[in-house]
Order: C-alpha cells, then structure tokens, then sequence
C-alpha cells in the first residue's frame, strides 16, 4: 500500500518571493543584471543531422538532380533566393522572412576532419571543440561562466526543454532548464525544498554541499522570476499547435516582456532522415518556418525584432547522393539560417557548396568540404551580437564574419 | 571518538567503497569491529566475479558477427532491436549486481574502471566482454586491466585500431591510450604517438570477439618511443608505458578524484603514487592505502563528493530494497540525470564532480525517493538519445515509449521491513537523528523541528517512513 505523500498537503502559506530566503551571498548578485539592454540570441538545434542540399536546394547544379534522382527538389519547388538557390517548399515562412530582408543563410558550415556520428558531432557543436579535443562544457555555459562568474544567477540562458543541453553547461554556471514557466514554478516550489533552503547555513570552505544549496536556491529564485516575467506579456499571436510552436511562444513572451535572460536554447526532430525523407522534412520545416515567421512578426511588433538574432544549427549535414531508401546517410558540412532585423548583411550570404570537389578523404562518401568554421559563426554571434570576449568563451580567436 | 563520529566514518567509508551501508549494519555499529569491517571492505565475499551476461547473446553474436554477410533491411533491423534489448538488460543486470553484492569495492572500482576506459560501442556481446575484463581485474593488476583492456573488442572498435594497417595506420587507440587511458597529457610527443600507433598495427578481432594479431598487417619496422628504439609491438608499448612514473600518477590522481576530494592534495597524490609504482601496479594495495590514509577521514574529503547517478540509485536500492516491476525506469532515471551505463558521452568518460548538477537534475534528484518510494509521478522527459546501433536517431526510441510507460508512475514493491527493524528499539525523540547517521556520511546535524513539521505522524512506521523519504530528498543526500 502506498503511504500518503504528507508532503502535499502542506504548502508553506504564500508563495511568498523566493528571493526573499536567498543567502546573503547570492543577493548581491540578484540585483545585477548580466548586461545592459542587450541583444538576444536563439539557438535552434534541428537535431539528427538536417539535409542541407534539401534546405537550401542548388536547383541550377546538374550534379545535384544527377545524384538525387528521387530525392532531388524540383527546380519549379524551390523557393528561389537568388539565381542558384531556393529553399525548400516547406519553408514558407522562410521565404517570407528572405524576402523582408531578415534572413541570412550561411552554406557549408561544417569543421576539419568532420566526425559522422550524431552523439560525438553534437558534442563537437555543443562544446565548440576541434575534432580532436575533448571539452566536458558548452559555449553558451562558457558564455555564462564569463559573464558572471560563479555567481549563482541561472536565468542568464534558457533552454526550452525537461533538461539541459551541454552547451548550456558551463564550468561554474548553467543556464536554465524550463519546459513552461509554470510547470517549472510549481516544481521548484515545494515546501519542504524551501524550508531546507531557508535552513541551511553556508560552510566555511568551498564545499560541494554549499554549492549544491546555491544552484537549489538559485533554481527556485529563477523559476520564480521567469514565473512572473511570462504573466507580464501574453501574446496573442497563433503559434503552431506543436512542442516547438509553444517553445518558440514561451520565448518570445519571456522576451517580450523584459526577462534579463540573453540566450534561448530550443530543439527540433529528428531530421535524421535515413529512410523516406520527403515527409519527414515536410513535417519539420512546416513547424520550423512557420514558427520562426510567426516568432518574428510577434517580436517585430513588439520592436523587439531588432534585437533578437535566431541561429539554426545541425550537428551535421548528409552526404551529397542519396541512397537505396529515399534518403541519406551522414554527412559533413551544412548550411545555417540566421533570422534577425538587426543583420547588416542578409541574404544568401556566401558561396554554394561545390559539389564537383568532394571530400577527397572519402572520396566513396561524397561529402562536402566545408568552408566557414562553426566557430567562426559563434565567435561572431558572441562578439558582434552578445559583445563579449569571445576568445575568453572559445579558447582561441576565430574569425568575425561580416553579417553583424 | 563519540558513536556517532565514529558511525559516519563507518558510512563514509561505506559510501566511497561501496554503495553505503544498511540502517541495521549502522544502528549495531561496534567500534570493536572496525579491524573485521576494514578487512571485508577491501575483500568481499567472494573470491572472483561471476560473470554478467544477458540472454542469448551468444546467439546475438553470431548474428551481428557475422563480417561480409549481406542482411536484409528487415533482418537487420530484427538483429538490431534483439542488440538494443540485450544492451538494456547488461544495464540492469550490472546494475541489479551492484546492489546486490557481497564485495561493493570491486563493483564501484569496476564502475571506476568503466569510465576511465570510456566506450561507446553498439555490440552488446563487446560491451559484455568488456565489462567481465573490468570486474576481472578491478582489484588486481593495473598492467593485466590495460592489457585486457586494449585487447578487448570493445575498444579496438571504439577507437578504431581494427583499421590501424601497416600502410594506414590510424592514431585513435595510440594516443588515447596515451593521454587518457596511462601516462596523460604532456609527458609523450606527437612522434610518440606516432611511432607507438605503428606498433598496435594489426591488433583486432575475430567474428567471436577474441582478440587476433594480424600479423600481415603489423609494421616490423624499428620504432622509436619514449626514448627507446626497438622492433616494438603493442606489447612492448604498454610495457614502456607502464615503466613511466607520469602513468602511476595519472591513475593516483584520477582515483583520488573520485574517491577522496574533487581536488586532492597533491602530497597525498605524489605519495600515493610512488607506492602504487613501487607495488607495480597493485590496484588493491593502493586502495587499502588510500582507506588507511590520515587524508582519507578529513573533515573537508568527508560528504564532499557528489553522487554520480548511479551511485545515488544503486545506494538508494541498498539502503530500502524495491522491486520496481518494470525495470527499465532505472533507464529512464539514468537518461534524465545523464549517465546511461555503457553509453559514456565521450572517450573521455563521466566528467563527475559539479558537472553531475544543475537545476533540472538537481531538483529531479530531489524528487526521486518520492518517485520510487511514494510513487509519485514522472512528468520529467528525457533527451532523445540517438540509436547506436542501427545509427538512426529515431527521435522517440527511448524518450516517448519510457514516457508513454511511465508517465503516470513507478509502482515499486518496497520493502521497508529490514530498514525499519534498525529503528525498532529506539525512543521517538531519537529517531530522526538516527536516520540522519543511517544515510549521511558527516554526523550533520539534524533540525528536528523542520523535518517534524513534513514528517507523518500518523504511525510510528509512517513517521519513520516520512523521515527517511524527507532526507533522502535533500541535497545533502546528493553527497558522500
């Protein structure tokens, strides 16, 4: 028989502020804001591997349509950019953005010596890491870490899910785990954690027990904060009826309404289409255009488009042929999309994959050889969009690319 | 020393060689005893590992071994889903085994040894290979677990030596072994790595997994490594490896991390290690002089490590015994707080320490003895994990199906009757201190009042029940 959950039938009178049983050494910090008015970056993870030839379709290139017989997007499909490259038809909302100038695309982005598998090449992209290099934490976690030291704020970044992505895991800091505001409050706010947070008196040395009460304590103060910051601004813009469209509203309204956090985190898929492509990616750029376009006109008219930079990424793109099933197996390089009102550069942004010079490596894979590293791509969004010393999150400089 | 010092030093010790020990062993604690727990501390019950398999991997094997055979898609698929079973059941058993054994030391040094030779591979009969070397020679000689190690089939797949050819030789297993695995970074060049990867040309595996030397594919040349010239094999590497100080350091360290203090002194490290070099690689011996230490039962290395996951589960189940029914919520606890045995994120392991933390593990953590004990609900989902095996990611293979099963809630058999008998004979002002010395490792002390006012106090069980849950949902329980 189970025993009654005493638990449950005592809550602790109000819901009284969680900050108000803050430890004194974590008031301090509560105050401070991570920066000023700033600007606001969306990471959109398109997760399992994204086919990049059939998002952004070379619809003029024979060797295309010679490789990817079936799979191949018509060139009367495509959604035409410029004279060499369309989107995919499911990509509306997409196009729409392009042809409001607030679309940058970025081909063949991929890193040296490309590793195929889905665990080991997001952990490359979540880390930012070489192929060769092992790192146990994320850039946006670095991010954080550089920011606001061991500071025990953790709203600074927000990842729309259960739980938490590496690349919001930095050394002392974490972003923020927040499948819906309110479900996260209601969570976080038990009575019993907030009587042993209430209870608890910091050791006198660097203990993991303190650290432990600080990211509790810290949780429950940010989950109270995000709480109230999501009932301020209500959207009543139609989001698409899925996991992703309400991830995309519940960022927009945290922004709309002012929270200090600088970077969302949301994920979509699986676009791991080895078998029967076509509907699959139909399905997921529906979702993903049509949510990102909606999510833009929100923030637009609120004046906050100009401030928000979204950036898709997958941990790889797939192999230029397609194969036996209607699809296609892992690959290399991919393209990015970057949506924001604030872009000095918009467009297509540089060249097309070449697909007559393939990954000689592998010449029996067909891959393509990428041409802007990834973390050139983050150093720019850290330095020219989030200012800050990117060197300090990456490890080492990289390159600014010019579309900020 | 007062009782309850010296309990907490009977359960710190418990927790880092172990997985913690019972309520009753804690309540009938006999200071005379400590000599005779000391003893079976380091040997256990038995004298060598039975062997963890799972069902029909034999069959498996032959299945999925079988080089050059073309499949179908749908035979494939039917080996794949029989793989991903077989590699769920290891995961359970192994996990089953901890919480069951007489010899806790040799499965937490096994479950040391398991990250530190971090291998992701999809072949359940490789992974079980590997995880019996690892048992095998938890306690024993680190230069036989290297040996076995390197030879199992597991690794050669994982880092890619099955393809290190004389005339393409491939670095992966050369400089892992190197910098992770032995001497660690900064004490071999890049022509080490060389020359030490042409010598583990040729060493692979068969259809059975047995380990072969393809001779033809071995390069004879002369090679020099580490300073010393010779017509070198994999062997003989591991041999020059062994004989560098930097790989008895490295170990120390690592071991010392894990179990003594995320940042152990390093007196203690530089002492430790030169013994464990002069014992030639006693594994047992440097754990017995790691227990034995001045160190080892400081306040500051007391309560001060974070529990891994499996950790947490494995002391739970020990601590109050369940019978969860469906077994496969153990996966599903595992993937929400990262750590899925077998499926270590990278070559590198299990990072540990802090990085086990943040809020949504930290407050599923807290919920869980309320998950397994009171049944409450799951509401947390997972990551999506891509398929290893068929190298598809799915998307919903483990995430939604655990989901859909277990959304509304565990529904474990308890059975408290053991754990409550060690508070039979006690009054009930004392109970709640007794509890805290049955689960905490640093005789903290314990607010009466606060936890009074969550305890049920409809009964004397329920209240110790209520108590137990209560403290093993504190932060406080996260640490050992």
């Amino acid at each position: 028989m189970l025993i009654v959950n005493r638990r449950k039938f005592i809550q602790t009178g109000s819901l009284a502020s969680a900050a108000m049983m803050l430890p004194k050494f974590l008031k301090a910090f509560e105050k401070k804001k991570l920066e000023q008015e700033g600007k606001i970056l969306v990471v959109v993870q398109l997760s399992g591997g994204n086919d990049g030839l059939n998002t952004v379709i070379p619809y003029r290139n024979d060797i295309y349509y010679k490789v990817r017989p079936e799979l191949g997007i018509r060139r009367s499909d495509a959604l035409a950019m410029t004279d060499e490259l369309g989107l995919h038809p499911a990509l509306k909302g997409l196009k729409s953005l392009y042809d409001d100038g607030s679309l940058g695309v970025l081909n063949n982005v991929g890193y040296p010596n490309p590793d195929r598998s889905h665990f080991r090449s997001m952990d490359i992209w979540q880390t930012a890491s070489g192929a060769d290099q092992l790192l146990t934490t994320g850039w946006i976690g670095r991010y954080l870490d550089a920011q606001c030291d061991g500071c025990g704020h953790t709203s600074g970044a927000i990842e729309v899910d259960d739980t938490l992505s590496l690349s919001l895991k930095g050394k002392n800091m974490r972003g923020l785990a927040v499948p819906d505001p309110q479900r996260l409050y209601a969570s976080a706010h038990d009575g019993f954690f907030k009587s042993l947070v209430e209870d608890h008196h910091p050791q006198e040395h660097d203990h993991n027990v303190d650290y432990l009460y600080k990211t509790l304590s810290g949780t429950m103060s940010s989950a109270d904060y995000i709480y109230k910051q999501s009932k301020i601004y209500k959207t009543t813009a139609r989001y698409p009826d899925s996991a992703f469209g309400k991830g995309l509203k519940t960022i927009a309204e945290l922004i709309i309404s002012g929270c200090d956090t600088r970077v969302y985190y949301i994920s979509l898929g699986s676009f791991d289409t080895h078998v029967n492509q076509h509907p699959q990616q139909q399905r997921l750029f529906t979702q993903l255009g049509d949510g990102l376009k909606i999510f833009s006109e929100d923030l637009r008219k609120n004046n906050r488009f100009k401030d928000v930079m979204v950036a898709t990424f997958s941990e790889f793109g797939r192999r230029v042929a397609q194969n036996a099933s209607q699809g296609t197996d892992h690959g290399t390089a991919n393209c990015m999309f970057l949506v924001s009102e604030g872009m000095k550069k918009q467009g297509v942004l540089n060249q097309a994959p070449d697909l007559s010079h393939l990954d000689q490596n592998n010449p029996e894979l067909g891959d393509l050889i990428y041409q802007v590293d990834f973390r050139d791509v983050y150093a720019t969004l850290l330095h020219q969009w989030l200012h800050t010393d990117d060197k300090t999150v990456l490890g080492e400089k990289h390159k600014y690319l010019d579309f900020i | 020393m007062s009782s309850r010092d010296d309990k907490a030093k009977v359960q710190h010790l418990s927790w880092r060689a172990g997985f913690g020990a019972t309520p009753a062993f804690i309540s009938n604690w006999d200071h005379r005893h400590w000599d005779r727990f000391f003893h079976s501390v380091l040997k256990g019950g038995e004298t060598s590992p039975r062997i963890i398999t799972v069902p029909q991997t034999d069959a498996l094997a032959e299945e999925t071994m079988m080089g050059g055979k073309k499949r179908s898609a749908e035979e494939r698929r039917a080996i794949g889903k029989r793989n991903r079973q077989g590699m769920r059941s290891l995961n359970l058993a192994w996990i089953d085994e901890m919480a069951a054994t007489e010899h806790p030391l040799r499965e937490k040094m096994a479950f040391f040894w398991h990250g530190h030779f971090a291998c992701r591979v999809n072949n359940v009969l490789h992974n079980q290979l590997m995880l019996d070397v690892i048992r095998q020679n938890a306690l024993g000689n680190f230069g036989d677990l290297l040996s076995g190690v390197s030879k199992s089939p597991a690794m050669l797949q994982f880092l890619n030596n099955q393809q290190n050819r004389k005339q393409h030789p491939n670095e992966n297993f050369g400089r892992e072994v190197m910098e992770l695995f032995t001497m660690g970074h900064g004490n071999y060049t890049e022509q080490d790595v060389k020359e030490g990867s042409r010598a583990f040309t040729g060493w692979g595996y068969d259809k059975n997994g047995e380990f072969v030397f393809r001779r033809r594919l071995h390069d004879n040349g002369v090679k020099t490594f580490l300073g010393k010239t010779g017509n070198f094999d994999g062997d003989d590497i591991l041999k020059i490896i062994l004989e560098q100080k930097a790989t008895a350091h490295h170990i120390t360290e690592k071991l010392c991390r894990f179990f003594v203090n995320d940042t152990p002194e390093a007196s203690m490290v530089n002492r430790l290690a030169e013994g464990f070099y002069q014992s030639n690689y006693d594994i047992a011996a440097l754990m017995e002089t790691i227990f034995k230490s001045a160190e080892f039962y400081r306040p500051a290395n007391r309560g001060n490590l974070i529990k891994s996951p499996v950790e947490l589960l494995v002391g739970m189940r020990r601590t109050i015994p369940v019978d969860f029914g469906k077994d496969q919520v153990q996966l599903l606890f595992q993937r929400i707080l990262d750590q899925v045995l077998f499926y270590p994120p990278n070559v590198g392991g299990w990072p540990g320490g802090r990085s086990w933390i943040d809020s949504s593990t930290l407050l599923f953590r807290m919920r869980l003895p309320q998950i397994i004990y009171y049944s409450e609900e799951v509401t947390t989902r997972p990551k999506d994990m891509p398929d290893e095996l068929t190298d598809t990611y799915s998307g919903n293979n483990m995430g939604d199906q655990f989901v859909r099963r277990f959304a509304k809630r565990v529904r474990a058999q308890v059975n408290w009757e053991g754990y409550l008998k060690a508070f039979d004979d006690l009054d009930v002002d004392r109970v709640a201190a007794s509890i805290a010395d049955a689960l905490f490792t640093n005789a903290r002390k314990v607010d009466n009042a606060l936890l009074n006012k969550y305890a049920d106090h409809s009964s004397r069980e329920h209240y110790i029940r209520s108590l137990t849950i209560d403290m093993m949902s504190s932060p406080d329980y996260q640490l050992c």
